[in-house]
């Protein structure tokens, strides 16, 4: 299946903004996630289609799935 | 003359009180800066220092804003701006939270820090910065950490809180808190080029939504720290809520998110409006 992953803030050194990616049928979150060479202690925000979503979640052909970083400073 | 309020009607000039006739009106009634504001705005009387909010903020709206109280949780980066703002906008009472002291690492984005008060209290350097900028503005010094324990007496009286805090699960609290006693808050977060701000109104979890991944341990500005302006974009954003929320005006940032990126300039909203359930916390 194909779904689309884009990449916010600090996510896209080294990587890119948006890829299209051919992942095999049932791939969830965490994952592409980790595909990425991302942690789970790294991710803020999950979206898929626009609604948040978490790593647990299976992708399903033409996902749009959005990563943005962890931010807590002050 | 026997009353303050004869002397500040004679002294005003086109609907103004000039700095000078409010200082002279406090010596010759011997009362404070806050007295002689208050005064004046509860008779519509606009502080000459305020001319310049005018065409946005009457005299009515500018009493409001001196009538509330805003508590500023941490006095770092984020906190130091948004003190600045509020003081300078005519918010007349502060409370300011922070247990720490300025550190050299601070010098590069802390607009309360300066080379010659290292080792001295942020909330005290709040307190003396305010006095300077707007003397008719009360600053409460607290020097203590904020958590759920002191939160409800630190929250007291509050109209609005403002997060400014450097600890997610601080934050968490802050926004259980203020929850819990019915204040709306104000959430900002920075780390590097990038930001993030949004409004939670009692019986919303906004907060809780943003940080539902989160388990321990800070976000990106650990390894990126903060450079000097991404405070200053991001505490400005908060206070233009803090602003809206008093004056009851405009769109406020609720049930979203705006997460903000500096060396891309982007923006992008994030929705917020349906309950999100933690999914890694303890």
């Amino acid at each position: 299946m194909q779904v689309t992953v884009k990449l916010f803030a600090t996510f896209r050194n080294g990587r890119f903004k948006i890829a299209e990616q051919v992942l095999p049928e049932g791939t969830d979150c965490r994952r592409v996630v980790l595909d990425l060479g991302l942690t789970e202690d790294e991710i803020g925000i999950i979206m898929i289609n626009g609604r948040h979503g978490v790593l647990d979640q299976k992708l399903a052909w033409g996902d749009v799935l959005s990563l943005f970083p962890l931010v807590g400073g002050g | 003359m026997e009353d303050p309020l004869v002397f500040l009607n004679d002294w005003t000039r086109d609907g103004m009180l000039p700095w000078s006739a409010h200082c002279a009106a406090a010596r010759q009634f011997d009362l404070s800066h806050a007295t002689i504001e208050g005064l004046a705005l509860r008779n519509g009387i606009f502080p000459a220092r305020y001319q310049r909010n005018r065409s946005m903020i009457s005299t009515a709206e500018q009493a409001r804003l001196f009538f509330s109280r805003i508590a500023v949780i941490g006095c770092g980066g984020l906190g130091g701006y948004i003190i600045e703002e509020l003081a300078r906008l005519g918010v007349g009472q502060i409370v300011a939270i922070d247990p720490d002291v300025f550190e050299e690492h601070n010098l590069n984005r802390q607009i309360l820090s300066t080379p010659a008060n290292l080792g001295v209290a942020k909330v005290e350097a709040a307190r003396l910065r305010v006095e300077q900028i707007n003397p008719a503005v009360t600053v409460t010094a607290v020097r203590d950490a904020f958590c759920c324990a002191n939160g409800c007496e630190l929250l007291a009286g509050v109209t609005v809180a403002v997060d400014a805090l450097d600890s997610i699960s601080y934050r968490l609290e802050l926004a259980q808190v203020s929850n819990e006693m019915g204040i709306p808050m104000v959430h900002g977060a920075i780390g590097g080029w990038y930001g993030h701000v949004a409004t939670q109104f009692p019986g919303e979890e906004t907060v809780q939504g943003i940080y539902r991944h989160w388990v321990a341990g800070k976000g990106i500005e650990q390894q990126l720290g903060n450079p000097s302006f991404t405070p200053a974009v991001v505490a400005s954003l908060q206070v233009a809520e803090v602003c809206k929320i008093i004056l009851g005006k405009g769109e406020l940032l609720r049930n979203r998110k705006l997460a903000i990126d500096l060396l891309e300039m982007e923006v992008h909203e994030i929705p917020y409006g349906v309950p999100l359930e933690m999914v890694r916390a303890a």
